[in-house]
């Protein structure tokens, strides 16, 4: 992350509130409980905490788009809700699916703003020229905004909330299904705006991100559970972050052996290593874990997202019984995913330029890259959503767009948008997965429950799924998907906008099912947890430009700068070398 | 602050013209489709009916007997089909092939020659198709005069003269149906065009998170409002424009009327229709009852109870005080006015202020429903 | 069960929970249906009641007293106004006060006196020219059975008698409850059809189902067969409406009616696929189903007659399957028609719907290519 070398101390109070709190209509618990928070000038205020916090109920009540049920805002001393008219242009607000008009261009959408804002003249032009140049998004002025890719909608996005230079600007998980380069970017974007004296508003369940900010305010079940510096926070679990090395057998096996060690609040896989967060009670115990006897704990300086774990208590899951109910499959090392030369063109455009890989029985494959590199494009022709222009893509043997519905019965799919019903309650969902994977009678009963119980959807079993908080709904995208009990697993972003606690969760189902022998490919966003693949390829502008284990592909990374880069940084690296 | 905002309200309804433009299935919609239907109206739908097929069953082969079948054969107003078996023929007008039929008993030429005595002859219609069973009861009717009083000249015997009616049509003097209907099927056309084309827009807003953040915006309910309709009532009346260059230029229905009345009617009309289709989207927050309630509650009531095909005057009396509340009735009356009398203020006014109404309470009622904020 | 058919009822319970599950959508299959039964069969009627007659009497003789005095008994006229002068009698009509005047000339009672009266003179209101040519027929009725005293020789007795069979009175609602039978169940069944597909493919949900072994054909069936439970279900309404509200007599097999159903659903549902395998979005597929059912209803024979339609139209409805469908019902329900006599009309179509069908899934795999 940039530095931000903002004076915090110089900074005014721009947004503050007062006792605030909201309980929707209909609803037995409030969103947010009585708040007191204050937002200053020249600084990002993050906002973190798990789904269902109270994050985005926040955003629209500073917008004035929610009535608070008591309590007060002062937004430059004014109320968003009586003094509308004045506010107006003093907040920018960008909602978490920002509507641009997919059918417009960006230009119209851009104008549409500034007009909408009262911008004319000189002013608009220079605010044109200079969001434009910001977000680089000058030379696709006349593309429609449907057809950029994620990140260039988030600018854009970021680029209509910004006209009208507002004092206060609240953005709300802007880096959500957005590669760590353009995440990057916006955060630099932002970063430029602050020594103008705005005060930003950054809901993120990045991590990362937020131990940039210059405060946060973390919240859960509408509660403040800390609010302060995010070093602060730091401060609760120094003495307590571990990094396993030097065991033998993998890093998956290793983070399962510690994660059961019940002094272990939280577990994850960093390269060769595995980050350990130890109870504040207990003592982890590394001889305990048959982990060869070189294996050792070296202390490492803690994260605010330890600290974030910490908070919320620990990752509570630590070992995935979908394991105990996933037929096991033989260990034969088959080559289950393999493409030859695969190739999609778009008329002149190349989305997939020969692409090559294999995937044996058992492995994690990670597909990576920026957006609109053609790691959809990629992943849909695998799947037979797509018919490639050259090339073949077989799945178990087979071409899946030719095959019967029998090979498609051996795989299960997580689309990257949550794609289950909607209107249908989370059981109803199950029950007609269950029946289009042609389940029967006991069985389904049975493998719904199984699936409720594994993913804690009991409590959620009568609800529409629309009104479900997104890690939910992935929850339930993912028991949709292995309900059937697949040989091979095919996950689109699974984790894309999900909380830190939730996604370990997932990670732990995921490396459950692979140990049964279930062949997962997955793509991310989330470099962090690129390391659980067992090997993965990055696609930039339609070609592979890195392959191998996530060591070897730091490797070809790094410089004498960075003699250890992170997946991130390698990331960076390797695709600016390609797009240079 | 008045221009600003003026100048907020044409961004959006410009912003809103483009997306319209861009879609070709409104265009297909409010320029290809009515004129499809304008041909369907002047074709397809015909009140008058034409030659009816008529079947006659000869039990009696006398030259009389055959002499009173050609009255038949001859008439233009028949298609006749001969049969010798009733029961054959009863199969025929069960399944359609024949609209009627006329049954000349064997004793036909022998009751004719018995002086004092009359034939009987039976018609048997299809009742199933009540409206087609008038006509062919009438021209039957008509023709068994004519075969009548032939007989009773040829005979030398004299008709006794009765009473007669003179009719006369004013407004449309041959009684082309197509005068009245081409006027009356561009009301079904708008109503079609102003609420389905609305039906959707405002939930498609909410559906893809565009009205997010156009409430973060500042947009006010009063602008949310003009910027779905001023759009549409531009569509509308173009679509307007082009029923009515087709009915007065293709299909040479004569226009008696004003143009300017004309556009003052439709325009309150459009506005009314654009109301209830704002409503319905406003109201419904999925597109699928959103698609059903527009069919139900614009199409088949301005169909069905708008006059334009059933006369309100027939109906009972609470269906008669149902079709007050519904705008397209007022557009009938005036577009028949319009286009067949001209500006008969009288008339007019009633429908004006009818419509005036339904815009006002429909719009109204949009415009106290829709939210400014997200509860 | 075969693990096609599983995936099938799988699709189908799943299909029809989304429709049923939303208050605001069962009330809108079922509201509609209520409120067109009640209203439309009693809106629906060619005859022609309640109007007003302007009569300008010029003569005041008893003949003119006695035929006015007729006319007022008839339900076409439930009130008689008196003019005094032509200009007030186009008064009336411009103002659609009247629908006719009546114009008796000064020399009526005398010609009529003569054996040679001189015609009665009607100006009717053209602009609702159906109506008035209703209108005028009643008229001319009564004055047909209007006895004339000075007569030379008794009136001679019509041979003609006329029966109409399977509605011995033409009670119009005879004819609409079977129709909307057919109406009714057209637009829902479309609605649902078309729109689910296109409902899926804006919710990303169609490509879960395509990576499933769902197969585009039993996703289409899975498609087509909610539709027939709504289409039976909105038709047993009616049925039960007609039947015992407007006591209009089942005559034929009820069986048979619901078996020919299958067929007319499998047509709308080809038809309704046909649409959302072109429609990206809801709203195409929604306008889609609009180009199809208005011109459908208008050219079924439900607001004209098919007969009184060009012979090129003709030949164009009979792809229509609303067309042939309220033939169907119409034999069934008023007629008794066994099944020889509208076999043709059931073959009709089958044709339209594997037809439909067929293109619907031909367009439907080359979009996924």
């Amino acid at each position: 992350m940039s530095a931000l070398a903002a004076p915090t101390d110089a900074s005014s109070v721009i947004a503050s509130t007062h006792g605030l709190s909201k309980t929707f209509p209909k609803a037995d618990k409030p969103a947010l409980a009585p708040l007191d928070i204050q937002v200053r000038g020249g600084g990002v205020t993050g906002l973190v905490g798990p789904d269902g916090a109270g994050k985005t109920t926040l955003m629209r009540l500073f917008a004035g788009l929610l009535a608070p049920t008591s309590g007060s805002i002062r937004i430059l001393g004014k109320d968003p809700l009586r003094d509308a008219d004045t506010l107006r242009g003093s907040i920018g607000y960008m909602p978490q699916k920002f509507g641009l008009y997919e059918d417009l261009t960006v230009r119209e959408n851009l104008d549409l703003y500034a007009d909408l804002k009262g911008l004319r003249g000189d002013a608009r032009r220079d605010a044109f020229e200079s969001l434009l140049t910001f977000t680089d998004l000058k030379r696709f002025t006349d593309r429609a905004a449907g057809k950029l890719s994620g990140g260039m909608k988030q600018k854009l996005g970021l680029a209509c909330t910004l006209l009208g230079t507002p004092k206060l600007l609240l953005l709300d998980e802007p880096g959500v299904g957005v590669d760590p380069i353009s995440r990057r970017e916006l955060w630099r974007m932002v970063g430029e705006l602050l020594s103008q004296g705005i005060a930003v508003v950054w809901s993120t369940a990045y991590l990362d991100e937020a131990e940039a900010c210059d405060s946060v305010v973390l919240l859960n079940a509408g509660k403040v559970l800390f609010a302060g510096a995010p070093r602060e926070l730091n401060a609760n679990t120094r003495g307590r972050v571990f990094c396993l090395k030097d065991f033998d057998g993998s890093a998956r096996g290793a983070l399962k052996q510690a994660r059961r060690d019940p002094a272990s609040m939280d577990g994850v896989v960093q390269g060769h290593a595995v980050r350990l967060l130890e109870r504040k009670d207990a003592r982890l115990d590394v001889t305990r874990y048959g982990l060869g006897t070189q294996a050792r704990l070296e202390p490492a300086a803690p994260r605010f997202e330890d600290s974030f774990i910490d908070l919320l208590g620990g990752v509570p899951v630590v070992d995935s019984r979908l394991a105990k109910v996933i037929p096991e499959r033989p260990r034969d090392d088959a080559v289950v995913i393999a493409t030859t030369g695969l190739t999609k063109k778009f008329g002149d455009f190349v989305a997939a330029d020969h692409i090559d890989i294999e995937v044996r029985r058992g492995e994690v494959f990670g597909l990576l890259g920026p957006n609109g590199a053609g790691k959809s494009t990629t992943f849909k022709m695998l799947c037979g959503l797509l018919a490639p222009t050259s090339g073949e893509a077989r799945v178990a043997g087979v071409d899946l767009r030719r095959s019967r519905s029998e090979a498609r019965q051996r795989l299960g799919y997580m689309a990257q948008k949550f794609s289950l019903y909607g209107d249908l309650s989370v059981h109803d969902n199950l029950e007609f997965f269950a029946g289009a994977y042609g389940m029967t009678g006991k069985a389904v009963t049975q493998a719904i429950e199984r699936m409720l119980e594994i993913f804690e959807l009991r409590g959620v079993r009568h609800t529409a799924t629309q009104e479900l908080p997104l890690g939910f709904k992935q929850r339930l995208s993912l028991a949709a998907a292995l309900l059937h009990g697949p040989e091979i697993l095919f996950l689109d972003e699974p984790t894309s906008g999900v909380d830190p606690v939730t996604r370990r969760e997932f990670w732990t189902h995921i490396n459950g099912v692979v140990e049964r022998g279930v062949t997962v490919l997955v793509t991310t966003h989330f470099m962090d947890e690129a390391e659980y693949c067992d090997r993965l390829t990055l696609i930039s502008r339609g070609r592979q430009i890195a392959s191998g284990t996530p060591d070897e592909v730091k490797e070809r990374a790094a410089t004498a700068d960075i003699p250890d880069p992170t997946m991130e940084d390698a990331f960076i690296a390797l695709v600016a070398g390609d797009t240079a | 602050m008045m221009p600003q905002r003026l100048r907020r309200i044409v961004t959006l309804c410009r912003k809103e013209s483009v997306q319209i433009i861009r879609d070709p299935s409104t265009l297909l919609i409010a320029l290809v489709f009515p004129a499809v239907l304008m041909f369907i109206f002047a074709y397809g739908i015909n009140f008058d009916a034409g030659a009816v097929r008529l079947g006659i069953v000869l039990e009696d082969e006398s030259p009389a007997a055959r002499r009173f079948a050609e009255t038949y054969a001859q008439s233009p107003y028949f298609h006749v089909t001969f049969g010798h078996d009733e029961h054959a023929m009863a199969d025929l007008l069960r399944a359609e092939q024949v609209r009627g039929f006329i049954v000349v008993r064997g004793d036909f030429a022998r009751r004719l020659e018995r002086p004092g005595d009359t034939p009987t002859v039976q018609l048997v219609t299809d009742g199933a198709e009540p409206n087609t069973a008038s006509f062919v009861a009438g021209y039957v009717r008509g023709a068994y005069a004519i075969w009548r009083r032939e007989e009773a000249i040829a005979s030398g015997r004299v008709m006794p003269a009765g009473l007669t009616l003179e009719e006369r049509y004013w407004f449309n003097p041959s009684t082309v149906s197509r005068n009245f209907l081409l006027p009356g099927s561009v009301t079904i056309i708008m109503t079609v065009i102003g609420a389905l084309l609305t039906s959707m827009v405002v939930a498609r807003e909410w559906e893809r998170g565009t009205m997010e953040a156009l409430l973060a915006a500042g947009v006010t309910r009063l602008e949310l409002l003009l910027f779905k309709l001023v759009p549409y009532f531009c569509l509308g009346m173009l679509s307007f424009s082009l029923c009515v260059g087709l009915t007065v230029g293709v299909f040479d229905v004569p226009f008696r009327g004003s143009y300017l009345t004309l556009y003052l009617v439709a325009s309150t009309f459009l506005l009314s229709a654009l109301g209830l289709g704002l409503l319905i989207s406003t109201a419904t927050r999925n597109q699928f009852n959103a698609a059903q309630a527009a069919l139900n509650a614009a199409f088949l009531p301005a169909m069905m109870l708008s006059g334009f095909v059933f006369e309100i005057a027939s109906m009972p009396a609470p269906v008669r005080a149902f079709t007050r509340i519904i705008p397209a009735r007022y557009f009938v009356t005036a577009m028949q006015t319009l286009f067949q009398a001209g500006d008969v203020w009288s008339v007019l006014g009633r429908s004006l202020a009818g419509l005036a109404f339904a815009a006002a309470f429909f719009l109204g009622m949009t415009f106290l429903i829709t939210r400014r904020r997200l509860e | 069960m075969s693990p096609g058919l599983i995936r099938a009822k799988a699709l189908i319970k799943k299909e029809m929970k989304a429709v049923l599950r939303d208050p605001q959508s069962r009330r809108m299959l079922i509201g509609p249906v209520i409120l067109q039964l009640v209203l439309f069969p009693a809106a629906a009627t060619r005859e022609v009641k309640n109007n007003t007659l302007a009569v300008f009497d010029e003569d005041g003789g008893a003949v003119s007293a006695e035929i006015l005095q007729r006319l007022t008994q008839t339900p076409a006229f439930s009130r008689v106004v008196r003019v005094g002068s032509d200009a007030e009698a186009r008064e009336l009509i411009d103002r659609q006060d009247a629908i006719a005047v009546l114009r008796f000339g000064p020399r009526f009672s005398a010609s009529v006196a003569e054996g040679n009266p001189e015609p009665v003179q009607a100006l009717l209101d053209g602009r609702r020219s159906s109506a008035a040519q209703v209108a005028a027929s009643y008229v001319g009725e009564v004055l047909a059975g209007i006895p004339l005293r000075q007569r030379s020789s008794p009136p001679e007795t019509s041979g003609l008698a006329i029966r109409h069979w399977f509605n011995p009175n033409l009670e119009y609602f005879r004819f609409i409850v079977p129709s909307l039978v057919a109406i009714i169940t057209t637009s829902s069944a479309l609605i649902v059809t078309a729109m689910s597909v296109s409902r899926e493919r804006e919710q990303g949900t169609l490509e879960q189902l395509l990576v499933s072994p769902l197969t585009p054909s039993l996703i289409f069936f899975g498609k087509a067969v909610p539709a027939l439970f709504i289409a039976a279900a909105q038709a047993t309404i009616i049925l039960c409406g007609g039947v015992f509200i407007y006591a209009i007599p089942f005559q034929g097999s009820l069986a048979l009616l619901y078996l020919c159903m299958i067929a007319y659903v499998a047509a709308l549902a080809g038809v309704g696929l046909l649409i959302s395998s072109f429609s990206a979005t809801q709203q195409q597929a929604f306008l889609g189903t609009f180009c199809f059912v208005m011109p459908a209803i208008l050219i079924s024979g439900y607001i004209s007659p098919v007969d009184n339609m060009p012979r090129w139209l003709q030949i164009v409805a009979q792809a229509n399957p609303l067309l042939h469908f309220i033939v169907i019902v119409k034999g069934l329900f008023l007629k008794a028609a066994p099944f020889p006599e509208f076999a043709s009309h059931v073959g009709a179509l089958l044709i339209i719907a594997c037809l439909s069908t067929a293109v619907a899934l031909a367009v439907f795999r080359r979009r996924l290519a």
